[in-house]
Parts: C-alpha cells; structure tokens; sequence
C-alpha cells in the first residue's frame, strides 16, 4: 500500500492547508444575486471590494441570469438584488417579496452589423424600426434566444416592429453575449449586444455599432432589499447597507469613470435619486 | 494563431511573476479537488471492494447503479446538491453555499462513483482462485481483503487518477454551488468561462494551459508511482 500511503499523504497535505485556508472567512455576510453583465464588465470587481472595506461586511455576489438573480431573491436565498428587468423587478416588489426598489444606473444596447450595412439601417432613430428593415430585406441576425434579459428585450422590439422573425435569415446561438457576437461577425449578421460586451469584443470583431440612443435600448439597473419574510435566514439589515452603498454618492462616482481607462468610454450613467419616468 | 501566442505568452508571464490572483485561484482548485479525491477514496475504495468481493440479491442493479454513476453529470450534481445547500432547503442551516466547501461535496460526489467503479473492476480482477487460496492459507476474512487490495493497488491508482482529472476539469457544479465569486470559490474552470465571457481570450487560454499543465503534472506523478518496478 505504499503509493496509496504517498497519495493520502499529499492529499492529507492538501486539506491540512485548506482547513487553514477557509478558517479565515470573517463574520457577517450580505449575498448579492446580481446578472453576468455586473460581473462580465468587472464593474462587481471594482465595487466589493469596496464596499467590504467600509462596511466590514463579506459579500459573496452570485451572477446568474436575471430571472434567477430574482427568483433566488424572491426565495430568500439572497439578500439584496441587482438587476435590469424593470417590468418584472416591480412585479416582486408588487407581491412583497423585494423592498425599496432604487435605481443605480444604466447602460445601453446597441444594434450592431456588418460594415455594408444590406439592410440599411445605420442611423436609424428608433430601434425597432431598424429590426423591420432586417426583416424586410431578409438580412441575417443573430439572437441570443436564451431568455436572458438581452434575448427579452429584443423579442420586445420584434413584437413592436410587427414581426415574427424566422429562419433562415434570423439565427438562434443559445449562448451568452460573447459567443453571440462572434457568432454574428463570422456570419457577416447583425445582432443586439450591450455596450460593455461589444467594447470587450470590439478588438476582435469587425461588427459595427449602426443604431444607439434610442430610450427603448437603456438598460436600467436597480437595487432591492430582499423582505425578510422570504426565508429563515435571510440578512436584511446587510442587504440594506449594502443597497444604500450602491447609492452613496461616492460609489456613483466610482460607476461613473468606470470603464473610461480600458474602453476610452464609460459603461453605466450613475442615476441614483431618479425615478423611471425621468430617464 | 496570433491569439493562441498571446495566451501562451501570457500564461508564461502569469506563471512567472506568481500572479495572486491566478495562485489564489489555482490552489484553491488544487485543493479543492484534492480533498474531494481524498473524500472519494476514504468513500468509494471500502464501497467497491465491498461490492467487488460479496455477493447478495440485487448486486447487479448496484454493480450498473455504480457503473452509470461513473458517468453522473455534473450539472446533475450540482444542481441537487445547490437544492439541498439552500437557505431554503434540508441542509440550509449548515450555510455553506457558494463556499468551498460546497464545492468539494459536490466534487466528492462526482468522483465517488468513478472511484467506486474502477476498485470494484481492479479487485474482481484479482483471480478468485487467490482468494480462496488465502482463505485456505488461514487468512481472516480482514487480511484476506488487505491482500487483495495490495495486489489491485496499481489499477486502483487509475481510480485516483481518473477521479481527480474529473473534478478538476469540471465545470457544471463548481459554478451552481460555488458561484464563481472572485477570491472565494474561483477556481480554473469557472475563471475560464469568466475570462471568455468577458472576451479576455489571453488570460482564458493561459488559464486552460494552467490547468493542462497541473493535470498532466498530477498524472505524471501518479504514473511514475504505478509504472515502478519496485513497489
């Protein structure tokens, strides 16, 4: 038995370091259930820390899709919330599962395609009427077709252009951001993207940004305490400090620069204190 | 081909300056992955010998039980274990969702099976001739078992191995219990998938080379153990 000794040695080793390695998790912990696109843009990396280091408190931020980042809210699984799906954010918070909904910040989506542009559709005001002019001419496009809150929204603008998109030319990829818009590049077809994702991607694809601006292409971020009464142990009292640290003056002026150093543009407008009706 | 030099270079630059984020990461995969290996022995050695060498009604719905269980999907596994960890859930009290430790019950039950499966094989192989013939030598039941575990030892390093190389590369379970949170339960495979995410492709192809790197390093170590003349 003598390897098998060495073996249970080393992995003896192993666990020694990690018994030592996971005692120093310190005290009270908030969990945050928070989208990909918080955690993809790094925005999350900037911002825990921190929080950590002026409230004292652990966060430990769980990044799943929108509807999870909610139903886990809504089960008492987390504490606070920080999503972008407005409609259904004031659904929960019209049934009393979340509190005190605020907004923190937004960002944008952008339709983007091939540089010859077949469907003419740069500078199109109005976003749904550029997803008719795809359809119109028949020129491919790449959806997410994953419900997430990107695959929700174009389905929005589709049933607003008046219509119901079909193959051949509209290509479902089952996959997140990324994997989309290499999806559409290599395909030479346009697609709906968020901002953030398209700058992270922007060096490696020849997509081009052709409508931007219009209202119904914010993507409004906000927070929400999670009712204590969704579960035995949930931490409201740390969600709290944690909602109101999103809207601390000095955390929206970190938001506000963040991303201006690796994209030459910033990825979220800060708008704490407004309301829906203002944007 | 440009992007797969940018990764190599990188993961050289990483691998050289010691990174802490990637050495946090990296030993938290190592021993993560390593005590859930351990856990799947102390589990699955005493199992699969035991089913290897009794014989009872039904042991050959077990014996198949064990054999599809080698193939247990992990997402499967982490899905089940994330029901129970809930706060909602049987076992939310003991509160550790999203901490390594979640994942190494996840990762334990994935290998559990593979290293059950691999003893049952390695001491069935063990000629019942030899077995009866310690019995008759005057062997205890007990030394009877412990010689034949000797004498499978080296395929049961094969059970170590393929145990460990499947948690280490898996993916579907650290994510759903350990969520991926930076410092705390990244570990290679689900850092892989940030970076990609993220269109970071350099530091995702560094990553995998890491981790190439480390599973060969593991095998390779355990190889030499089993291929020695000497043992």
């Amino acid at each position: 038995m003598r390897p098998m000794t060495r073996i249970a040695v080393a992995l003896l080793v192993c666990a020694v370091s990690w018994a030592s390695a996971s005692a120093q998790t310190p005290g009270p912990t908030v969990v945050l259930s928070t989208t990909t696109s918080t955690q993809d843009s790094g925005l999350l990396d900037v911002l825990i820390p921190l929080f950590e280091k002026q409230s004292g408190l652990t966060v430990k931020p769980v990044s799943v899709g929108t509807g999870q980042a909610l139903a886990l809210a809504a089960r008492g699984e987390a504490d606070v919330t920080l999503v972008h799906a407005p409609a259904l954010e004031k659904k929960y918070v019209a049934d009393g599962k979340l509190l005190n909904r605020r907004l923190v910040m937004y960002n944008d989506f952008i339709v983007v395609g091939p540089e010859a542009d077949p469907a003419k559709i740069r500078g199109e005001p109005r976003a749904a009427a550029a997803l008719a002019k795809i359809a119109a001419a028949g020129a491919r496009f790449v959806s997410r077709g994953d419900k997430s809150g990107t695959h929700i929204l174009e389905q929005a603008l589709w049933k607003e252009a008046g219509v119901t998109p079909a193959a051949p030319w509209y290509i479902e990829s089952g996959q997140g951001m990324g994997a989309t818009l290499g999806i559409a590049d290599d395909r030479r077809a346009y697609t709906l993207t968020d901002r953030g994702t398209y700058l992270a991607f922007s060096k490696r694809i020849a997509l081009k940004t052709l409508v931007e601006g219009d209202r119904a292409l914010f993507n409004v971020y906000s927070v929400m305490e999670v009712n204590s009464a969704n579960g035995p142990r949930v931490n409201a009292a740390g969600g709290k400090v944690f909602a109101d640290f999103m809207l601390a003056p000095a955390t929206q002026a970190v938001i506000k620069t963040f991303g201006v150093e690796k994209f030459g543009q910033a990825l979220f407008v800060p708008i704490a204190g407004k309301k829906d009706e203002d944007l | 081909m440009d992007l797969l030099w940018a990764g190599l270079r990188e993961a050289l630059r990483l691998l050289v300056t010691g990174d802490r984020e990637v050495v946090t990461i990296l030993l938290l995969s190592l021993q993560v992955s390593g005590l859930a290996t351990l856990i799947s022995l102390a589990l699955g050695v005493p199992a699969g010998a035991a089913l290897a060498l009794l014989r009872f009604p039904g042991r050959t719905l077990v014996v198949s039980a064990v054999n599809a269980g080698m193939g247990l999907p992990p997402v499967v596994v982490g899905l089940f274990i994330s029901l129970l960890l809930w706060r909602s859930g049987p076992l939310g009290g003991w509160e550790i969702l999203y901490t390594p430790t979640a994942i190494v019950l996840a990762q334990a039950v994935i290998a559990a099976p593979i290293v059950m499966g691999i003893t049952l094989a390695a001491v069935q192989n063990v000629p019942e001739k030899f077995r009866l013939q310690l019995l008759a030598l005057g062997a205890s039941r007990l030394q009877m078992v412990r010689v034949v575990l000797r004498e499978a030892r080296l395929p049961m390093l094969a059970a170590v191995m393929a145990g460990f190389g499947g948690i280490i590369s898996e993916i579907g379970a650290s994510m759903m219990v350990g969520g991926n949170i930076k410092g705390q339960t990244r570990t290679l495979t689900t850092a892989m998938v940030l970076e990609t995410g993220k269109g970071n492709f350099e530091i995702a192809i560094a990553l995998s080379i890491l981790l190439l790197v480390l599973v060969f390093g593991v095998n390779w170590a355990l190889t030499a153990v089993q291929q020695r003349r000497s043992v």
